[in-house]
C-alpha cells in the first residue's frame, strides 16, 4: 500500500515536471532535434534540471542497504553493449524525430485529452506487442 | 538595391532571433526537469524502482500483480500530474493540428518497438541510468538522439514536410 502511495505521488510528480517544462508539446520536442533549423535548446534543460537532482541523489540512495519500501532495489544488470541496444534506440529515436513524442509526454497527453496522445500510446502498445510477438516467445 | 537586400536580411534575422526568444524557455524547461529528477529520486527512494516510462507501460502486459500495481498507479499518477497541472496552466499546451494520423502511428510504433528492444526510452536511460553512470544508457542515449537529429533533419530538412 506504502510502495503504491509513493508511486502515485512520484508519478504525479513526473506528469507536471512533463507538463512545466513542455516536454508534452510535440513542436516543441521536434524544434529542439532540429538544429538545422530555428533551433531551440530549452529541452536540454530538461535533462540538465533532471539529472542535476538523479547525479546527486542516485549516489546517496544506493549505499542504502534497501529502498525505504521494499527489500531491494530493482536495477537493470547488464553491463555490455550489444545490438539490440543500438538498434533499439536508433528505432525509438527515430519514431521520436518523426512524431515529437516519447513516451512520457504521449501518456501525459491522456490527461488533458490530447486526441495524438491517444494514437501514440495505442500505437506504441502495438510495437511492445510486435516485438512480444518477435523476440518474446 | 543593396541597400534593400539588406534591410531585408536584417529584418528576416531579426524576425529568426525574435521567433528563438520567444519560443527559448530555459527556465520552465530546467524547473521541470527538476521535477522529473525528484519524481524518479522518489521512486527509488521508497520503492527501488527505476523510472523508466516504456518499461512501465510494457510492464502492464505481463507483470506479477504488485509489479503491475505499482506501473499501473505511477502511469495514472502522471496523467493526473498533468490534468492537475493543464486546469491551472493551460497556456503551457500548444496543441498540433493536422498532424497526419499516419505519421503518429507509424512513429508510435516504432517508439513502442524500439524502446522494448532497447531497454529504456529517455526517462529511463536519460534522466535515470545516466546519473548512475550506467554505460549502456549513455550509448543509448547519444544514439536516440543522434537518430531523433537526423530524422527531423530528413523530415523537414530534404523532405520538407
Amino acid at each position: 500500500m506504502k510502495l503504491i502511495l509513493a508511486s502515485l505521488i512520484s508519478g504525479m510528480l513526473f506528469g507536471v515536471g512533463l507538463s512545466l517544462s513542455q516536454m508534452i508539446n510535440p513542436d516543441k520536442v521536434l524544434n529542439f532535434l532540429d538544429i538545422a533549423g530555428a533551433w531551440d535548446p530549452s529541452l536540454i534543460f530538461v535533462m540538465l534540471g533532471a539529472l542535476e537532482v538523479t547525479f546527486i541523489s542516485f549516489k546517496v540512495i544506493l549505499k542504502r542497504p534497501s529502498p525505504v519500501f521494499d527489500h531491494k532495489f530493482y536495477l537493470a544488470t547488464k553491463k555490455e553493449i550489444d545490438k539490440p541496444l543500438i538498434i533499439g534506440a536508433t528505432i525509438f529515436g527515430i519514431g521520436w524525430g518523426l512524431t515529437g513524442y516519447c513516451p512520457g509526454p504521449a501518456v501525459a497527453g491522456l490527461g488533458f485529452g490530447n486526441p495524438e496522445a491517444v494514437i501514440m500510446v495505442i500505437a506504441i502498445y502495438l510495437g511492445f506487442m510486435v516485438h512480444r510477438y518477435l523476440f518474446e516467445r | 538595391m543593396v541597400s534593400v537586400t539588406q534591410f531585408m536580411w536584417s529584418s528576416f534575422n531579426y524576425t529568426k532571433r525574435k521567433l528563438i526568444l520567444e519560443n527559448f524557455t530555459p527556465v520552465s524547461a530546467f524547473s521541470g526537469g527538476i521535477l522529473i529528477g525528484l519524481a524518479a529520486t522518489l521512486l527509488l527512494l521508497f520503492n527501488g524502482r527505476i523510472a523508466g516510462i516504456s518499461g512501465m507501460m510494457s510492464g502492464l502486459i505481463k507483470a506479477p500483480r504488485i509489479e503491475l500495481y505499482w506501473r499501473l498507479v505511477f502511469l495514472m499518477g502522471i496523467v493526473l500530474g498533468a490534468f492537475i497541472f493543464h486546469l491551472i496552466r493551460p497556456d503551457f499546451y500548444h496543441p498540433r493540428t493536422n498532424f497526419p494520423f499516419w505519421l503518429l502511428a507509424l512513429g508510435g510504433f516504432l517508439v513502442g518497438f524500439g524502446t522494448r528492444m532497447g531497454n529504456g526510452c529517455t526517462s529511463g536511460h536519460a534522466v535515470c541510468g545516466i546519473a548512475r553512470l550506467s554505460l549502456r544508457s549513455i550509448v543509448a542515449t547519444a544514439t536516440f538522439m543522434l537518430s531523433g537529429f537526423i530524422t527531423v533533419y530528413v523530415v523537414r530538412h530534404l523532405i520538407g514536410w
